[in-house]
Order: C-alpha cells, then sequence, then structure tokens
C-alpha cells in the first residue's frame, strides 16, 4: 500500500502537469457550508459527507468535493475563460462498506469556456487520459444532454417534462413516472373518486400544517389536469428505451443514436454536438473507434453533469470506484450564478487508486 | 467474570421483559432502592444484570461492552450501521410491537403514496422556498427508505418527542415515527402513507458478535440461550 507521502507526491506531479497545461491553481477551504451543498444534492448528501456546526456560522460540510466551492469561487472572481487545478482531500462518509475511504485526495481540472464546448470537452478527457497512460483502465463515455433533450421534446405537458427532468438522475423513480405517464400503469385507489369529486376538501378533517388548502386544491387540479391529458406515444417511449440501451463504440453509438432520432428529431441537435466532440477528441489524438459510449452512463452517480461525462475504471479491479470521474456541468454554474452561467467541464482523480493499480501491475 | 445481560431499565418494557425471561425459568429484579439501577438473576448462575435505557443497549451491544441486550429492532437498525455484523437476532419477545411509518395530514386528500409525497414535496419547495421538512428521530432508516424510493425536495428535522404535534405547530409538514395502534395519530389528524411502512418493530433478545467471551462466558451464553429458545 502506497503511504500518504507518496499519495500526496503523486498528487502534486499530477498537478503539476495541469499546470502546465495553463491551469491556475486554486485551493478551497475544507469546510464548506451545508446550505448550499443541501440545496443542490438534497437530504442525501447527509449520508455522503461529514456534517459539523459552530453556534456563528451554523452547519458546515467536510469538503465532499471539489467542483461545488471551484465553481463558485469563479462565480463570483473568475475572469473568463479559466481553467483550474486543485489537489486535495475530500471526505466521504461510509456506512455500508468499510473497505471504502473515508478521506482521499483528488486532484482536478476544471475549463470554463464559452468558445468551443466539444473542444473543452475533449481537451479535458485528453488530458485525463494523459495522465492516466499506461494503467490498465477503460474509459466509459456517455453525454447526459442526449437524454435531457428527448425529455424536454416529448410531445406531452410541461408539468409531466419538469417532473421526468426532476428524476432523470434517479432511473427508478424516473421509470415510474413514465409508465404512469404513458397509461401503463394506473394511479392508488381511490384515486378516480378523488378527482371526480366536485369538492375533493369538502370534509370534516380538520386543515392542519403549512401545506395550505389551496395548496391540495393546486395538485388536485394538476392531477385533473393530467388524467386528461393523453399517453405518451408508444412511438415516443420506444425512442426513449432505444436511447437509454445504446452501449457501442463511440462511432457506433452516434450511429444508433442518428436512427433513434428518426422517432426523438429533437434530440439532434444534441448529437451534433456529440459528433463534434468525437472529431474533437479524434483531433486530439483519441481512439475513438475504442472508446466506449453508454446513452445511460452517469445517469446514477453523476447528479450536476449535463452533457459529456466520462469515467477510467481499473479492469479486473471491479471493487474499486473509477480512478477518475468527470463530465460537463453547464446547469451547476446558472444555479451557482446568480443569473449568470459560463459553459464548465471538467474531473478528478484519484492518485490512491493509481498508485494501488501499479502496485498490483508489478 | 460473568456474561451480561443488558435490560431496559424502566416502565413497561422493562417489566414485559421481567416477565418473558420470568416463564422461561430466569428470574430478573431489580436490586435495593427503585433508584438503583442494579440487578440480580436468578435460574442460572455466572449471568449479571445490566440495566440500560433501551436506546443505549444498540451502543453497548456494538462495543461489546455486554453479551446479551434486550431493544427494539428499530433502534438497532437505527443506531448500527450494517447491524447484521454487529449483532445477531436471539429472539423476538412478542411486545413492543411498533411500525415505523411515514405519515402526512390526513387533510392532504391528494396525498396516499410516497409517489404523491414526491410530487407535493416538489410543489412545496416551490412556493414556500424550503424543502418539505418531515420530523423524526430516525434519520438513517427514514432517509435509506426516501433515497431508495426516490424522494427528493423533503429534509428530516430532529424531533426526539411529541413528533405528531409538530405538524398542526408548522416545524414539520409531515413525520416519521413508530405507532402501535395508529391513536395518536388519528388524534393528531394525521393519515400512514399506503406504502409508507418503513420497518415492523418489537423487542427482541440480541446477541453481541463482537462481545469477547472466555471458556466459562462461552458456555453459560449457550446454556442460556437454549433455555431462552
Amino acid at each position: 500500500m502506497a503511504n500518504r507521502s507518496q499519495i500526496q507526491a503523486r498528487a502534486a506531479m499530477m498537478r503539476v502537469r495541469f499546470e502546465a497545461a495553463g491551469a491556475q491553481i486554486v485551493d478551497p477551504p475544507l469546510l464548506q457550508p451545508a446550505e448550499t451543498l443541501l440545496d443542490l444534492y438534497g437530504e442525501d448528501i447527509r449520508a455522503r459527507a461529514y456534517v459539523t456546526s459552530d453556534a456563528l456560522r451554523g452547519e458546515q460540510m467536510m469538503r465532499p468535493d471539489f467542483t461545488l466551492p471551484v465553481v463558485q469561487m469563479h462565480m463570483s472572481e473568475g475572469a473568463e475563460p479559466a481553467r483550474y487545478t486543485y489537489s486535495g482531500e475530500v471526505f466521504r462518509r461510509q456506512e455500508h462498506d468499510p473497505d471504502r475511504s473515508n478521506e482521499y485526495i483528488q486532484v482536478g481540472y476544471e475549463v470554463f469556456d464559452r468558445d468551443d464546448p466539444a473542444g473543452a470537452d475533449a481537451e479535458v478527457f485528453s488530458l485525463f487520459a494523459l495522465q492516466l497512460r499506461g494503467l490498465p483502465l477503460r474509459a466509459a463515455t456517455g453525454d447526459i444532454g442526449i437524454l435531457t433533450a428527448a425529455v424536454q421534446g416529448l410531445r406531452t405537458t410541461d408539468r409531466r417534462k419538469t417532473a421526468l427532468m426532476r428524476h432523470l438522475w434517479r432511473p427508478r423513480r424516473f421509470r415510474v413516472l413514465l409508465d404512469r405517464f404513458a397509461g401503463r400503469k394506473p394511479g392508488p385507489e381511490g384515486r378516480d373518486a378523488l378527482l371526480s369529486a366536485e369538492n375533493p376538501l369538502d370534509n370534516d378533517i380538520p386543515m392542519i400544517g403549512k401545506r395550505r388548502a389551496s395548496e391540495v386544491e393546486a395538485r388536485i387540479e394538476a392531477l385533473r389536469e393530467d388524467r386528461d391529458t393523453p399517453p405518451i406515444s408508444d412511438n415516443e417511449l420506444a425512442g426513449l428505451e432505444t436511447l437509454l440501451n445504446v452501449r457501442e463504440t463511440m462511432p457506433f453509438a452516434l450511429e444508433q443514436l442518428r436512427d433513434v432520432a428518426v422517432d426523438l428529431p429533437q434530440i439532434t441537435p444534441a448529437l451534433d454536438r456529440l459528433e463534434a466532440r468525437v472529431a474533437s477528441l479524434q483531433a486530439r489524438g483519441v481512439n475513438v473507434d475504442r472508446l466506449d459510449f453508454e446513452a445511460a452512463y452517469g445517469r446514477t452517480s453523476m447528479e450536476y453533469y449535463d452533457g459529456f461525462v466520462f469515467g477510467f475504471y481499473a479492469e479486473g479491479r471491479p471493487d474499486l470506484p473509477p480512478i477518475a470521474t468527470g463530465g460537463r456541468y453547464d446547469a451547476l454554474t446558472r444555479q451557482l450564478g446568480n443569473g449568470t452561467e459560463i459553459p464548465a467541464v471538467g474531473g478528478v482523480i484519484r492518485p490512491d487508486l493509481m498508485l494501488e493499480i501499479e502496485e498490483d501491475a508489478q | 467474570m460473568s456474561l451480561k445481560l443488558g435490560v431496559p431499565s424502566k416502565g413497561r418494557l422493562m417489566e414485559k421483559t421481567f416477565s418473558w425471561f420470568e416463564k422461561r425459568g430466569i428470574t430478573l429484579s431489580r436490586s435495593g432502592s427503585d433508584r438503583e439501577y442494579a440487578g440480580k438473576v436468578e435460574g442460572i448462575d455466572g449471568v449479571s444484570l445490566v440495566l440500560l435505557s433501551a436506546g443505549e443497549i444498540p451502543r453497548e451491544l456494538a462495543a461489546g461492552r455486554i453479551h446479551l441486550g434486550v431493544t427494539g429492532i428499530d433502534l438497532v437498525q437505527e443506531k448500527l450501521p450494517r447491524w447484521e455484523q454487529q449483532v445477531e437476532e436471539v429472539s423476538r419477545l412478542g411486545f413492543g410491537k411498533a411500525d415505523l411509518i411515514i405519515a402526512t395530514p390526513a387533510c392532504w386528500v391528494d396525498v396516499d403514496t410516497l409517489d404523491d409525497l414526491d410530487a407535493a414535496a416538489a410543489a412545496f419547495r416551490k412556493t414556500h422556498g424550503h424543502r418539505l421538512r418531515i420530523a423524526t428521530k430516525y434519520h438513517r432508516l427514514v432517509r435509506e427508505f426516501l433515497t431508495e424510493a426516490g424522494v427528493a425536495d423533503y429534509t428530516l428535522v430532529d424531533s426526539q418527542g411529541a413528533t405528531e404535534g409538530t405538524v398542526k405547530n408548522e416545524t414539520a409538514e409531515a413525520i416519521a415515527d413508530i405507532t402501535s395502534t395508529g391513536e395518536t395519530l388519528r388524534a393528531n389528524h394525521l393519515k400512514i402513507l399506503s406504502d409508507g411502512l418503513i420497518l415492523q418493530s418489537q423487542a427482541t433478545l440480541w446477541r453481541s458478535r463482537v462481545a469477547k467471551c472466555d471458556a466459562g462466558e462461552k458456555a453459560v451464553l449457550s446454556e442460556l440461550v437454549d433455555q431462552l429458545r
């Protein structure tokens, strides 16, 4: 096992390489305000991050990742375009698997650039591939933007699309919603009676709590509207299912997705972006003919990514977490930017896992 | 050294535990005054009684400071991550039965399932600018349950007692708590979600998997467990 100083030495070396690629070094604080993280990730983050507090600043979290503080810093003071690199500890609560570290070093690289998104995607991926060169790793790529475009272009109500978008990162709940909107799954018992009642709130149950009668009525109205909306068509549903199952090397995946676009023409601009990315990757010497692409990749674990996503995995060590992960997070900059936004892409590498794999190989 | 048996130190839970052991030929009793948390064990040699709050028994089992302990399934699963590796169920005692459930105001006629709760939470957050609050003391169990069910836009607020009152007081919009008959819920105008059962609990005798046993204690343990099963 590599010791701490070996891991730190490796991290420092990689950060120097990112610096040489044009990045500026940043060093965000270890303690992050809990509120921003909770707003972004919801209650789930409490299961993954260490929370502490004091009377003055309230709840603080031990930095669970760098992306959020780097984005915040860039949005408040950064010049454009910008490239950042960092290296330091992140902390993750582990409640299920004692073999996973609760503290480890990440080295990262983030690009904020408006002009050439495909080029920035390719820049990040190829720099990561270079840092990891020689290790027995498998790279996986995907693009959340294609699924997003597919959902947003469905011929159905905005309310349904918003509900689906909200659960894009929770595949099971997404499935349940899709089945309901496609008319494949009946509502709970008594729902029809409730919706056809003249005055659903005409009962002797006292109204208590902060959720007011008007909110209950609004939801009933929404449910009525949904009942009267035609189901999502079989054609669109089949298109979505085919899309989610695409798993091929990049050029073939693109070809299959172009076929899907016959039923779901709304994904065409996202596919054009994918095609531009393939070209940019090729221009940087990445062998795209051997690069895997999965349309559903990144849906369960990478919740703020909304475009290109990638990960590097150790061949023959399925027990290890990914050695490196990254992706595009334009929407996050919008969410944290108070009215401003900038396209952004980046990722992190774990030097501890790199050293472990190198030891395995010897 | 003797085998340590942890038992709830007061109330009906203690009395019922005592009578459950009594039926199996083992007499547990508190020694001295009512205020003193010491006790004795008759009917088997080499066992000593440790009176503890039911909420502390999971931790004591996991730390190996007691070999056996009586406490609820809810407390073990809430307080001990990977509880199966730390304790083993010896016997369910048949009392202290309670369900950990999610309840909302009965006046939410549009909310019947977790699916509805999720939709209501999304709308609530938009309207009120904060996430829908669920009052509970079972943070881990509730969070895991809701994550599994894909419910979002909620936040857990801590409530160590009188949880059913939090909704009327507007410190929470829904609750996750244990209930046996549901009467307190009804009295507070709350209803259980149709798919909101998180866990069925009852008083249970547990064996610590980590407590150290010498040869003598091992023999007493197997004798005791045989007698109780």
